[in-house]
């Protein structure tokens, strides 16, 4: 899928692995905690290759975060990371006293200290990925993986989830790589971002030169949405076909502007109509409407302007 | 916590002592304590006691907790193995194999040299073969396989040709030789008598051993294969050496007591609801603890009407129950 990568990847930091749909982020990901075969080529950790290291000395270096649901009945949040430390307990599992720490110091990074009895089936979405994420921090592993970690969740527990990986690769010195989709939240959270493409295989860097040299734009287009710069959003593609002048404060501008952009308007200073935000509301014609919904109203009759 | 799981296990072990004496002392013909404690000490006088005893009483009892300890542990394999609350000892079709092994003995018998049929190695040696040989099939398979989902539908399907080979048989067969096999199928604790008993013990040994020696891979299991891969558990290994134990375990309690239902499927699911544990370490001796009490009921029931029943009729009375159970909890 891809043709030549080389990736750079340093302790203590958090990269967000992003592209479209169907770019092979996961497939990327799967190949390098070998998990799969990689499809050619070959991936190296600490010059040795994946493919000659055993399941159990992959256990040591990469500790992962997957999208399979995870379903066990009667577990506690401190047996599901206890099972961190699998690879370094003998055969019955039992844990040595500086396993227990780790366990112990793993659940107090995700802020689980106070639900570590907790049954597993008693959590919430956000609290069981926080539970894995854990995991892999007991198995104390110089990288973790995680594979759209954020997805299933609702906006706080994304930004939360987020906020806590960039934290705990700083904290922890551990190398943290997680695919998202979430492009704003990874422009804000990441180090450095591994852009994926089709087209133009993987674009590796700090976010915000990415932004600023246009490969977010240019890899992010469709005819239905565009890459805003100036703000890091997505922005939809909408049809402006009618023109408006418009004058006011900063946030109620901002939001008028959305608003009129959906109706079909854009602003432009030669437009013939003008509307003012003023404190008594939106004035249009000498008529002052009270909130942006009357006014879309009163627009509604306009056609071509 | 730590407590309740360890009182728990006192508990089960003092009832599995009390199930062992009682289904001793109980039956047709009822032996007190004291004289059962005269014929272990070679004090009796009574020979028809000692008899029933020594030779009846207790090689079933100890062949109820083998089976009992052997089915559960094998279902647990099962329902880890398969990330399945229903999974079975018979999901991958060890047992069909033995039953088609069985009845092609009593069936196909006029082809067969007359000594094989009349001892009663026939059937056994003729059950295990018809194990084994699913068993190495389904092992074969494991290698190809790339998840456990595929593995259980071949399993399944496998059980299914063996099944329908049977059927054939029996359609074939005249009615002496097919209420033979309605017979040998309802399963029988007493079939395995002394002789028999220096073979089961120590197979179900080694397959519990197996099993225990599996603890920690098992317990990575529970995350999903791709999750255990990452924590350094050789997936494919594993997977042979859990579908080896659960045949060694299912195959050969199928061989000498013939199937016995639900035990397999019920017991690690009254294990997980008595210790509220997921881990394997818990969950293996309390699988064995209750298998084995479980068993020793059904025996003791079904000896109560004067004619005893075939202890799979008593174990499917108990197992549909908790079934039923698993299914309303799950809503």
């Amino acid at each position: 899928m891809q043709s030549e990568l080389n990736l750079e990847l340093n302790n203590g930091e958090m990269v967000c692995l992003i592209g479209p749909n169907g770019s092979g982020k996961t497939t990327l990901l799967k190949t390098l905690a070998g998990l799969q075969k990689p499809l050619k080529g070959e991936v190296l950790i600490n010059d040795r290759l994946i493919s000659e290291l055993s399941q159990q000395e992959k256990a040591l270096e990469i500790a992962l975060v997957l999208t399979d649901k995870v379903q066990v009945e009667n577990a506690t949040v401190r047996d599901i990371v206890t099972l961190g430390q699998l690879p370094y307990t003998h055969w019955l599992g039992g844990l040595t006293d500086e396993g227990r720490k780790k366990v112990d110091e793993a659940i107090g990074m995700v802020h689980l200290k106070h639900k570590a009895n907790y049954f597993l089936n008693e959590l919430s979405d956000g609290e069981r990925q926080r539970v894995m994420i854990a995991k892999a921090l007991a198995q104390d592993t110089p990288l973790i993986f995680l594979d759209e970690p954020t997805a299933h969740l609702d906006l706080p527990n994304r930004v939360e989830i987020m906020l806590l990986l960039h934290r705990l690769a700083h904290k922890t010195q551990k190398a943290i790589i997680l695919s998202t989709h979430e492009l704003d939240l990874a422009l804000q959270a990441a180090d450095r971002i591994w852009l994926m493409s089709e087209t133009d295989g993987v674009i590796c860097g700090v976010p915000e030169d990415l932004v600023i040299d246009g490969s977010f734009n240019r890899i992010f287009q469709s005819d239905a949405y565009y890459f805003n710069a100036s703000n890091g959003n997505f922005s939809m593609n909408y049809r402006l076909t009618k023109k408006l002048s418009l004058t006011g404060d900063n946030t109620r501008l901002y939001w008028t502007l959305r608003a009129l952009a959906r109706s079909g308007f854009y602003v432009t200073d030669d437009a013939e109509t003008h509307i003012d935000i003023t404190d008594k509301g939106w004035e249009l014609n000498g008529k002052i409407h009270p909130d942006i919904e009357t006014l879309l109203n009163e627009l509604a009759g306009f056609t071509e302007i | 916590m730590k407590h309740r799981k360890t009182n728990l296990f006192i508990l089960l072990t003092i009832l599995l002592v009390i199930l062992f004496l009682a289904d001793l002392t109980l039956g047709s013909i009822r032996i007190p304590l004291k004289d059962m404690i005269n014929v272990f000490l070679g004090n009796s006088t009574n020979n028809i006691n000692s008899e029933i005893l020594l030779n009846f009483r207790l090689p079933k009892a100890i062949t109820a907790i083998l089976t009992g300890a052997a089915l559960s542990v094998a279902g647990l394999l099962m329902q880890t193995l398969f990330r399945n609350p229903l999974a079975d000892p018979y999901i991958l079709g060890v047992s069909s194999g033995a039953s088609l092994g069985v009845a092609l003995v009593m069936m196909a018998s006029a082809l067969l040299p007359v000594i094989f049929i009349s001892s009663g190695w026939g059937l056994i040696i003729a059950a295990i073969i018809g194990a084994a040989l699913v068993l190495l099939l389904v092992v074969g398979v494991s290698f190809k396989v790339q998840n456990s989902v595929s593995l259980l539908i071949v399993g399944l399907m496998f059980g299914t040709m063996a099944s329908s080979l049977v059927s054939i048989m029996q359609f074939y067969s005249n009615p002496d030789a097919v209420k033979l096999f309605v017979m040998w199928n309802m399963g029988s604790l007493s079939a395995v008598t002394w002789n028999y008993m220096y073979v089961l013990f120590p197979v179900i040994l080694t397959g519990l051993l197996i099993a225990f020696l599996l603890t920690k891979r098992l317990n990575g299991l529970l995350l999903g294969e791709n999750y255990a891969r990452g924590l350094g558990i050789p997936i494919i290994q594993t997977r042979i050496l859990i579908v080896i134990a659960t045949g060694i375990l299912a195959g050969s309690v199928t061989a000498f007591t013939g199937p016995i239902a639900f035990v397999g499927v019920a017991v690690p699911h009254i294990a997980r609801g008595l210790f509220r544990s997921a881990r394997h370490q818990h969950l293996l001796p309390a699988c064995i603890l209750s298998g084995a009490s479980l068993l020793l009921i059904c025996d003791i029931i079904s000896q109560i009407p004067a004619h005893a029943l075939p202890v799979n009729i008593i174990s499917a009375l108990f197992g549909a129950p908790v079934i039923i159970w698993i299914i309303l909890k799950r809503k």
